[in-house]
């Protein structure tokens, strides 16, 4: 993993700005990623979170600003960088192993076996090497993708709302996967999700984001002991934050109640 | 309405059918398969030995076997002639097929243009221009293969470019995030993701392929299958053309089956 210099960020976003046409997805977005934390973006629907990730990958330019690595602009893909994507994302020809070693093929480099052995008997997918995408659950595949990510020991992992098609009891099971696996590599995890609860779980810090143009609203200092607990998650700390995070949600999409302010008048008209 | 209901849909239900002759045929279906196939047989023989139908309406089974074997010698030349024009003018055919949707469909603009070219391409006979092939190329081989080519070829050219223009952009998105390249994501995303219809497209090709090489043989020349047909039937050797026929079915089922397992070998991650 890479070491990181006195009190610099791990990411650095500097006044990030996307425009997609006349649509302001993102604008004026400032956040620091300290190195081997886990920092969760929640945020409404069309907040421009994806598109504040898909940045950090560099896969997609920034309009304005600039997103910094180890203090240098991302301006394409870095292999430093892992990305776990909504669905698994698994390439349904290949089966479990030829997905995992995808990346190698990609950039003509030897796997690391033992790496990826360990990896897989961490997730559990030992012995599933030959199975094809279409013959494991949402949740194994989701396993496998995390595994696909990090075999090349990437020391950024950006999770874009990784479990947001499972149900809620494999999401739970997932969510203690990364702690674990986090606990174990250390690595800096970007974690985007609609759920509260999950962000408060994994996180060390939670950013709301507000929607159209996408900005920073606050940021949650998260400070729970880990391994997290059922019963610190439901105390007192946890409901309080979970609710000023909810109040910062809710009360964005009160406030910017165009769509609200609509629908009343349509329900008035008739 | 996307393209895979269409043809291809209906093409690769029928390949499901065909894999109820799969591992899970049990001895008592086989043996009802078998019984059912002796009696049409058998039932079709005793009749027309009944009512003592002439062999040039109709002949008996057995009839048309005795002619096959018999007359097999003779008529292997011209399998064989028929083979080498299906099989090269599919070649080309397929080639410049998967090779140009590969192409177009990376220009949108460029297809819009060609589409309704390739349309015409696809739902003309290319039967009809043998006569004018043959004026041009004479009776030998070239007419024969360029009508099989013609035939065959757009038919694999408009499913491939279904196929190609299945983009999912997560998984290129994938591939770019590794750094692949331009190549790398053609044959390692698209080429995959598009080759079930790829199948499709030269299964079908290649039985218009057949259709096309036994009808250029009919309309002129001395060799080839569909040559057999018009000879074998003015001469009124009704055993020996029905012998013929039978070799075209087995040769249409062949690409059938062969397509099929090479589907289930490559593709079946689809289904």
């Amino acid at each position: 993993m890479a070491t990181n210099t006195s009190g610099q960020a791990k990411l650095a976003i500097r006044n990030a700005g996307k425009r997609y046409g006349a649509v302001v997805a993102l604008e004026g977005c400032a956040l620091e990623v300290e190195a081997n934390t886990i920092v969760s973006i929640v945020g409404p629907s069309g907040c421009g979170k994806t598109t504040l990730l898909w940045s950090m990958s560099g896969l997609h330019a920034l309009s304005e600003g600039e997103i910094l690595l180890d203090g240098t602009p991302i301006v394409k893909p870095r292999p430093e960088i892992g990305l776990v994507f909504q669905e698994a994302n698994l390439l349904p020809w290949r089966n479990l192993l030829g997905n995992i070693l995808f990346p190698f093929e990609v950039k003509g480099q030897k796997p690391d076996r033992a790496w990826i052995d360990h990896l897989l008997e961490r997730v559990n997918l030992k012995g599933f090497e030959k199975a094809f995408p279409n013959e494991l659950s949402g949740g194994m595949q989701q396993r496998a993708s995390i595994v696909r990510a990090l075999s090349l020991r990437p020391s950024v992992l950006l999770m874009d709302e990784p479990f947001g098609a499972l149900d809620a009891f494999t999401r739970e099971e997932m969510n203690q996967l990364v702690e674990e696996i986090w606990l174990e590599t250390q690595t800096t995890i970007v974690f985007i999700t609609h759920s509260i609860e999950e962000a408060l779980f994994l996180s060390d810090k939670v950013v709301v984001l507000t929607p159209r143009p996408g900005r920073v609203l606050n940021v949650y200092d998260v400070p729970f002991a880990r391994p997290r607990t059922m019963e610190v998650m439901a105390g007192k700390d946890a409901f309080d934050l979970h609710h000023r995070i909810k109040a910062d949600i809710y009360g964005q999409q009160r406030s910017g109640g165009g769509a609200a302010a609509e629908a009343s008048g349509a329900a008035a008209a008739e | 309405m996307s393209d895979e209901g269409g043809v291809g849909g209906r093409v690769g239900k029928g390949l499901q059918s065909l894999s109820t002759f799969g591992s899970g045929t049990t001895r008592l279906e086989i043996a009802a398969i078998i019984a059912t196939a002796v009696i049409v047989i058998g039932g079709l023989e005793a009749a027309l030995r009944w009512f003592e139908v002439p062999h040039y309406i109709l002949p008996p089974p057995s009839a048309i076997a005795v002619a096959l074997v018999g007359d097999f010698p003779l008529i292997l030349p011209h399998l064989g002639h028929t083979l080498v024009v299906l099989l090269s003018g599919f070649a080309i055919g397929a080639g410049i097929g998967i090779f140009l949707a590969a192409i177009i469909t990376q220009f949108p603009f460029a297809e819009k243009i060609i589409a309704p070219y390739i349309l015409i391409l696809v739902t003309t006979p290319m039967l009809a221009l043998v006569p004018l092939l043959i004026l041009r190329f004479g009776f030998g081989y070239e007419p024969r293969i360029i009508a099989v080519a013609l035939a065959s070829g757009p038919m694999v050219m408009i499913n491939s470019a279904t196929g190609f223009r299945r983009v999912d952009a997560n998984k290129i998105a994938l591939a770019r995030s590794y750094g692949a390249s331009v190549l790398q994501i053609f044959w390692k995303i698209r080429a995959p993701m598009a080759l079930p219809m790829i199948l499709v497209g030269l299964m079908i090709g290649a039985i218009f392929g057949l259709l096309t090489a036994v009808g250029a043989e009919m309309v002129g020349g001395g060799f080839g299958l569909g040559n057999r047909l018009t000879t074998y039937s003015s001469m009124i050797q009704m055993p020996q053309f029905f012998g013929v026929v039978l070799i075209l079915s087995f040769l249409g089922i062949l690409i059938y089956v062969i397509f099929f397992l090479i589907g289930k070998k490559w593709a079946s991650w689809e289904t």
